[in-house]
């Protein structure tokens, strides 16, 4: 019968060697040759884990508390090794993984909306506020709509301002066939086929048979309509004062309006808007009439002719209105600083990734309509 | 519309100063385009008296000039051969700059000798073609002053555009009336203006000329007066001046006359040698292929819709547009004939069109000139005449009857508050009305009798017009729109909206919006389909007709593109193609179209060789773009491209998507490479067209969406792989096996396609993992075989096997 000191030397003695055994394995497998040595089936510790079982009651309550606490210490010391080890071989590769992060990464191709698309997306916003639809017509129109209507008949002077562009072809009813020369005809359309009152925007393409460094075959305008009671001339210009300071974002704007002359309003006004020189740079704001400052026409306007009224079946001396229109890409270039329309139209994606906008940019009201 | 300060003055009486003028007159309507001085020019140009001249010592065609220009002997060398002692003319200083050719001028030696300025010819001066000598002034000339202001040359020159409503401007006097209506000055009587006592004809004793109009429509009336034994030549320096100042050259004083008249009462004339006239002069219709020599060196064949002005022989004048060369005024016609008549503006404006001819009498006709003032206009033209080239009158000819009734607008003075916002007192709208020539007759709605040279006044509005015009369009209140409460509601059009998603996911999707024209060559429409509308009168063949496709536009981008050297290009561009209906109308489809051409990848670290672009990424080009529009693309068919469109793709890389076989959204693939390569492009190009305008709208439910609860139990994949003909479309396999069991078959992709060893000849393996989805109770082993059969009995329906 082995005494208690020397059974508590020899539970001591182990309990160093396997420590010191466990704290010294530098490879998993030899931590695991541990574990089977030390906890496994014919292990030492579980040797002595079995000597419990063929003790007495009060033998065991003496030896037992240091022999489970061997197997705890050796337990515990064997699986803080292994986490040791699989931490150490982790960082290990992860160091070995490094790679050079300055290497480029190719974020894919980044597209752009047209300044174009963009500008009339603000309009259209900034025209919703207002209460504007946006209406449509086909840019292939009869001369019926396009002039006639529009109070500029066959022999009108203003006809020859527009340098058309004709089709040999008629339409059902006989009408001449050409390139719409304004938005204008969206005006008839839309009176003919709508009860006022009537509040719409018109954007599109629009035709001239004119090609020089300041004006292209093809462009775009915007058309604005009202038709109400009792809307006058002093509507008109808050309108286009409200407009001009939301798309411009600038509240020095001033605008000039002058008397003209267009066949299907009457009054008609030419709108100018005040401009600052800055930097050789023509820039939208404050007053024309300052010393570094200048009048620049944008808008051309009225109030919508009785006649044209009374040729889309209305009563004219029931309804009255006012109608705008404006050039989109000169917008545009006025806002966004290009100074060659031809660009808008040559597709050189140079040009398009510069002045274009992130599809991102959808203007609103609350984040702004420039971008 | 050019005129001088000191011209308009002739009408208008008024201390202001130009500077108000000119911001008056854009003011109310008539805008100023520019203002030059010729003094400005002519700074540094003074008279100058040629005290001696002697032969050059070294050049026998120039002379050594002493010159005074008031400050006391100067020395120049001169060319010219009619500088001589004693002569008087125009000394440029030191540091003058020549108008004609930009030269400042600076001390110099010629040949050897001194020369400090230069005396100068009209042409270096642009007073003039004169280029054979030095201008030589009367000897009287102020030595030492400015030329510019001793020549009356200190007279700014007004460009005003006049807008086409406005005929009346189109002469000074209209636009010295508006300006007297606007308080700057007062209008003088035109009596006065032109020194006579009283306007009124003047008959002569001399037997009537003997004209006619037989076209009542085209020249309603027709006034003449003959004048015997006039002495033309050049104009009086008065009125040489004012034409020269505006740019016009001076021709002969009966010419001139006529030219002068018209700028200044916009009332054209003509007149004609009469020695060269043959029988009655009548207005008449032409003939067709009539021609006619005009005065500007042009043959021009007329047509029985023009009216024209012809003897017994010949066309002598393209009515109320151009004169013909052979009646013309020489310096030897002694004998004339005045015409001053009225032709309708329709019939100008017609024969000018067909003609392409303009001309300042066609502007001024065209847009209706004063019907009142025949009988005046004759009367001025007479007086000029008569004082300047002398001669005896005729009694006047009147045939005809100008359209003379005026019109009578009802006017109720409210209007101008109700249309054009701003108050205008009565008594002002009548001040305003009455200034500019109108009549008014006040009750409780007025009479307001329009002047006859105001054609283009015709109804209340127009009265508004005038009268806001000349009380100011500054004084309209800004007055705010009223708005609808609440917030501002949608209001793009379903159309648009889908244009919006296209473009910004076309965009996200790494596309850059382009606009290309919507005409294209002949040659590039047939090229896709070809066109249904061409233009009559196109600015270049390159833009001739209308685009049925916007590949043609995309293309000729990509190639400009490559040719700067672009690797990679991703194009879209949303816009319409143009069709035509039955009936005649335009048929315009709303579309957008996306290129790729170049590199897919650049060549890279990471993915090794560049790679170029396949059919199937048009594919996903479309399909992600249909799913932005709303299209169902889970219901999207694949099929060939339409037959028309065969020269477009790539017979065997290319398809449509389809809803049901009749209805295409889409068309994409690989661009045919004759298509590529005759747009100079070279490579894989691979495209997309979709027909946004195919998309059917959605329709609305109760709710904006429909009802889901994602189901809480796992779902199950199988793999497939099935053996099929070379020739099955790997779509119908797909579609076959998704249709096998449609409630609990969610999904089925297809991940494989092999060929090669193990799967025989004309053959293919499709491998498809196929998604099941259990509703309420897990599958048990027979759930998932009978699924598994019907999977595999509909892939045998078409001729395909699981593979073992």
């Amino acid at each position: 019968m082995t005494g208690f000191f020397e059974i508590m030397s020899e539970v001591a003695a182990l309990k160093s060697g396997l420590l010191a055994d466990i704290a010294a394995a530098d490879t998993a497998d030899a931590v695991e040759a541990l574990r089977v040595g030390a906890l496994g089936k014919s292990g030492v510790v579980t040797a002595l884990l079995k000597t419990l079982g063929g003790m007495s009651p009060e033998e065991r309550l003496e030896k037992g508390p240091p022999i489970q606490d061997l197997r705890e210490s050796v337990t515990a010391a064997i699986a803080a090794r292994k986490a040791s080890l699989e931490q150490a071989a982790l960082d290990a590769r992860l160091a070995a993984e490094r790679i050079d992060m300055s290497l480029p990464a190719d974020i894919g191709p980044v597209g752009s909306v047209h300044p174009v698309a963009q500008v009339m997306d603000e309009l259209a916003e900034i025209f919703a506020d207002l209460g504007f639809s946006v209406a449509t017509g086909p840019e292939i129109e009869d001369d019926w709509r396009n002039f006639s209507a529009l109070n500029i008949p066959e022999t009108h002077p203003a006809r020859a301002m527009h340098d058309t562009f004709y089709f040999p072809d008629t339409d059902a009813q006989g009408r001449s066939m050409l390139l719409r020369t304004h938005t204008s005809p969206v005006q008839i359309r839309t009176m003919m086929s709508q009860q006022p009152p009537i509040r719409i925007i018109a954007p599109g393409r629009v035709y001239r048979s004119d090609s020089d460094a300041t004006h292209t075959p093809m462009f775009h305008q915007i058309e604005g309509l009202v038709i109400d009671k009792g809307i006058h001339l002093g509507h008109l210009k808050w309108t286009l004062e409200t407009f001009l300071k939301a798309f411009f974002e600038r509240e020095d704007i001033v605008l000039r309006l002058r008397p003209s002359y267009f066949p299907f309003t009457e009054p008609s006004v030419e709108v100018d808007v005040g401009y600052t020189m800055e930097k050789g740079q023509r820039v939208i704001g404050g007053s024309g009439d300052a010393d570094n400052g200048g009048w620049m026409e944008v808008l051309g306007s009225g109030m919508v002719h009785p006649k044209v009224i009374a040729a889309c079946g209305l009563d004219p001396a029931e309804w009255q209105g006012f109608a705008f229109g404006t050039g989109v890409d000169r917008l545009a270039m006025l806002k966004y600083g290009m100074n060659d329309l031809r660009a808008f139209f040559d597709g050189d994606l140079r040009w398009l990734r510069h002045y274009g906008f992130s599809a991102l940019d959808v203007p609103t009201l609350s984040g702004g309509v420039g971008a | 519309m050019k005129f001088t300060l000191s011209w308009l003055k002739e009408h208008l009486d008024t201390d202001a100063g130009l500077e108000a003028i000119l911001t008056t007159l854009t003011d109310i309507g008539l805008e100023v385009e520019g203002v030059e001085n010729p003094a400005a020019r002519l700074s540094g140009f003074r008279i100058a008296r040629v005290l001696t001249a002697e032969r050059h010592p070294q050049a026998d065609k120039l002379q050594v000039l002493s010159v005074d220009a008031g400050d006391g002997p100067v020395q120049v060398v001169c060319g010219a051969p009619n500088a001589r002692a004693g002569l008087v003319g125009v000394f440029g200083v030191e540091g003058a700059t020549v108008p004609a050719n930009g030269m400042v001028l600076k001390k110099t030696a010629i040949r050897g000798v001194e020369s400090n300025g230069m005396m100068c010819s009209s042409r270096e001066l642009e007073l003039g073609d004169d280029h054979d000598g030095i201008i030589e002034l009367a000897a009287d000339a102020p030595v030492g002053s400015a030329f510019a202001d001793f020549a009356g040359l200190d007279d700014p020159v007004i460009d005003v555009s006049i807008t086409p409503n406005r005929q009346d401007c189109m002469g000074v006097r209209g636009i010295a009336r508006d300006l007297a209506a606007k308080g700057i000055g007062t209008l003088r009587p035109l009596a006065a203006v032109y020194r006579m006592d009283v306007l009124a004809p003047i008959d002569g004793s001399d037997a009537a000329p003997n004209v006619d109009t037989l076209d009542p429509d085209g020249c309603p009336a027709f006034y003449a007066q003959a004048v015997s034994g006039v002495t033309n030549g050049p104009a009086p320096k008065w009125m040489a001046d004012k034409l020269k100042a505006i740019g016009q050259k001076p021709i002969s004083v009966l010419v001139d006359i006529t030219n002068f008249v018209s700028i200044d009462l916009g009332r054209p004339l003509h007149v004609y040698d009469r020695a060269k006239l043959s029988g009655a002069l009548v207005a008449r219709k032409a003939t067709d292929g009539e021609q006619v020599l005009a005065l500007n060196g042009k043959t021009y064949t007329l047509d029985a819709s023009m009216t024209v002005i012809a003897d017994d022989r010949e066309v002598h004048d393209i009515g109320g547009i151009m004169g013909g060369e052979h009646s013309g005024v020489a310096d030897d016609t002694t004998d004339v004939l005045i015409e001053c008549a009225y032709f309708t503006p329709e019939s100008i404006a017609r024969t000018g069109q067909k003609l392409t001819l303009t001309s300042d009498a066609r502007t001024r006709f065209e847009r209706g000139v004063d019907p009142a003032f025949l009988d005046d206009g004759l009367a001025i033209a007479t007086k000029l005449v008569i004082d300047h080239c002398g001669g005896t009158l005729s009694a006047i000819t009147r045939a005809g009857t100008p359209p003379t009734t005026p019109r009578v607008v009802t006017y109720d003075p409210a209007l101008c508050l109700s249309l054009a916002g701003v108050d205008v007192t009565a008594e002002e709208q009548v001040r305003i009305l009455t200034a500019l020539g109108f009549v008014v007759d006040r009750g409780d709605r007025w009479s307001v009798t329009v002047p006859s040279w105001r054609r283009d006044v015709e109804g209340a509005a127009d009265l508004v017009e005038e009268v806001v015009r000349i009380h100011g369009l500054d004084k309209v209140p800004s007055t705010p729109l009223p708005r609808t409460p609440g917030v501002a509601r949608p209001t793009a059009s379903p159309e648009q909206l889908v244009e919006r998603r296209v473009r910004r996911m076309a965009a996200a999707r790494g596309f850059n919006e382009a606009i290309n024209w919507s005409f294209i060559s002949e040659k590039e429409a047939a090229a896709v389909g070809g066109a249904d509308w061409t233009l009559a009168n196109p600015i270049s063949e390159d833009l001739k007709v209308m685009r049925p496709s916007l590949l043609p536009g995309l293309l000729a981008a990509a190639r400009r593109n490559a040719d700067r050297g672009a690797s990679a290009i991703r194009l879209f561009e949303i816009g319409r193609r143009y069709f035509r209906n039955e009936d005649g109308s335009s048929k315009e489809r709303a579309t957008i179209s996306l290129l790729l051409a170049g590199e897919r990848a650049a060549r890279g670290w990471r993915t090794g060789k560049a790679q170029a672009f396949e059919a199937h990424d048009a594919k996903a080009e479309a399909i992600a773009l249909l799913a932005a529009a709303g299209a169902p693309v889970a219901n999207l068919q694949g099929f060939g491209v339409d037959a028309g469109d065969a020269a477009i793709w790539h017979p065997g890389q290319s398809g449509s998507l389809r809803l049901g076989p009749k209805t295409v959204l889409a068309e994409y693939g690989v661009l045919h490479p004759a298509l590529v390569k005759a747009f100079g492009l070279s490579g894989s190009v691979v495209a997309a067209e979709l027909y946004l305008d195919a998309i059917p709208a959605k329709r609305k439910s109760g709710f904006m969406r429909a009802p889901y609860a994602p189901p809480a139990l796992q779902p199950v994949r199988r793999d497939f792989a099935f053996l099929v003909p070379h020739g099955v479309e790997a779509d119908a396999l797909v579609r076959a096996v998704r249709g096998a069991d449609k409630t609990r078959i969610i999904d089925a992709r297809l991940f494989d396609v092999f060929t090669g060893a193990g799967v025989d000849e004309g053959m293919k393996s499709l491998a498809i993992e196929v998604v099941l989805q259990p509703a309420d109770k897990s599958f048990t082993e027979a759930d998932l075989t009978a699924i598994s059969a019907a999977i595999v009995k509909a892939a045998e329906k078409l001729g395909a096997s699981l593979r073992g």
